[in-house]
């Protein structure tokens, strides 16, 4: 999962300080994994870097924990263009599927066609495998279903998670 | 404007049952020989289009084109004409005549379309073991497994040569190895003799038979976007 798109996701909604970013990110993202301050600093001093965030404040006192971050227009191009490309299908997908689907809600853009870009993703990898089956033998059509099932199952969380986008929508905006 | 080369073309179909709206503005097109998966939630029209397309119901309003004709400004009779000259169809189950055999089913449109009995019982049974189900030929739809009376369904769809070969949710009701099965004989089938597929499905992996999804949402047709 992109650390520095979800963080940068997160800064669309309005300027965060450090502690703030890394709360907002354990609370939506982070429930098995929550995220260390040394992430957080090294993702944003990368961000800033590249002008996808600036410091738009800084409190009294020392320490990268006082700079309030604000979100460029670059950057904001950046999530866009992240959240309207659709992932490599593999394994463990779920969590960045996730993260794209609440940012999207979250930052109000079309979190349906970011399921529908998905989709058209995984059916094209699931045409060349059903292909390979038919022209293959029995030991290609073993493998080729592995895959075709594991795809699946992605893809019908998928559409379980689209028929639940306005609740969902509800949740992230509360 | 109907884009180059395309066979079926539906432009701005709403069609309510009562006060439920199925279809609200659904756009579809169809190329000769192509297959077509219609993907969608339950419920979200994806029935009502198939049967729209395949003139089986009227949308309250838009247009569709078969050619260079238009179904929605034929007659009944002109449009059963067309659907029996032109089109297949497989749907979930309860499609076979119960009183007839497998063989008669199968050979039942050819008949309608004026085709000489034994000529029409001859290519139904080719049909029936292409489909691998000639060991039936003589059972009735109620002495058949699901597996087998699909795959008679499918022969009986694809025995009249249609252009078109309408497809409800054909593997709904099968198992996944025999619904498997069904698809890849169906589309084996349906390009060998270049019919183009409409494919009602929920299951990606039936969709995954296809060359390409349109999504249907709220009443809606979506092509599938392309790919970053
Ligand atoms: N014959 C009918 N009478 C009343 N409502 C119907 C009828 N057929 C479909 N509907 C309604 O129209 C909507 C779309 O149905 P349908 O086209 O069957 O969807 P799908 O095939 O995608 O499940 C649903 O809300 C359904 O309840
Ligand atoms: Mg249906």
């Amino acid at each position: 999962m992109s650390i520095g798109h979800t963080l940068l996701g997160l800064l669309e909604s309005g300027p965060r300080h450090g502690y703030d970013l890394k709360r907002a990110f354990d609370e939506h993202f982070g429930h098995d994994r929550p995220l260390h301050y040394g992430q957080v600093y090294s993702t944003m001093s990368r961000l800033l870097k590249n002008g996808l965030v600036e410091v738009d404040a800084v409190e009294a006192g020392a320490g990268p924990e006082r700079k309030r971050y604000a979100i460029t227009d670059a950057g904001v191009t950046d999530v866009a263009q992240w959240l309207a490309r659709a992932e490599k299908p593999e394994p463990y997908l779920q969590s960045t599927l996730y993260t794209k689907v609440v940012l999207a809600l979250m930052t109000r853009r079309d979190a349906a066609e970011l399921l529908d870009t998905q989709r058209t993703e995984h059916l094209r990898l699931m045409r060349g495998l059903t292909e390979r089956k038919r022209t293959g033998d029995l030991a290609d059509q073993l493998i080729c279903d592995h895959a075709l099932f594991h795809l699946e199952a992605d893809l019908r969380w998928l559409e379980l998670t689209a028929a639940r986008l306005d609740k969902l929508a509800e949740a992230v905006r509360a | 404007m109907i884009p180059a080369g395309s066979l079926l073309h539906a432009v701005a179909l709403h069609k309510a049952y009562g006060r439920t709206p199925a279809l609200d503005g659904a756009d579809f097109s169809l190329h000769p020989g192509e297959v077509v998966a219609v993907m969608g939630p339950s419920g979200s029209g994806k029935s009502t289009l198939l049967h729209c397309l395949a003139g089986i119901i009227a949308p309250d309003s838009g247009t569709v084109r078969y050619g260079d004709r238009e179904l929605t400004a034929m007659s009944d009779a002109e449009r059963s004409a067309l659907r029996r000259a032109d089109f297949g169809f497989v749907f979930q189950f309860g499609q076979l005549v119960p009183e007839l055999t497998a063989l008669e089913n199968v050979a039942l449109p050819l008949r309608l379309n004026g085709t000489r009995r034994r000529d029409a019982e001859r290519q139904a049974r080719e049909w029936l073991e292409r489909l691998e189900v000639d060991t039936v030929a003589d059972r009735r739809p109620g002495e058949v497994s699901g597996g087998q009376g699909q795959r008679v369904a499918v022969a009986r769809a694809l025995a009249g040569r249609p252009r078109v070969v309408f497809a409800d949710e054909p593997t709904g009701a099968l198992d996944s190895l025999n619904g498997e099965r069904v698809m890849s004989l169906l589309t084996d089938a349906a390009r060998d003799t270049r019919a183009a597929v409409v494919l009602v499905t929920h299951e990606a992996r039936v969709a995954a038979y296809s060359d390409r999804e349109v999504v249907v949402r709220d009443g809606i047709a979506r092509e599938g976007v392309a790919a970053v």
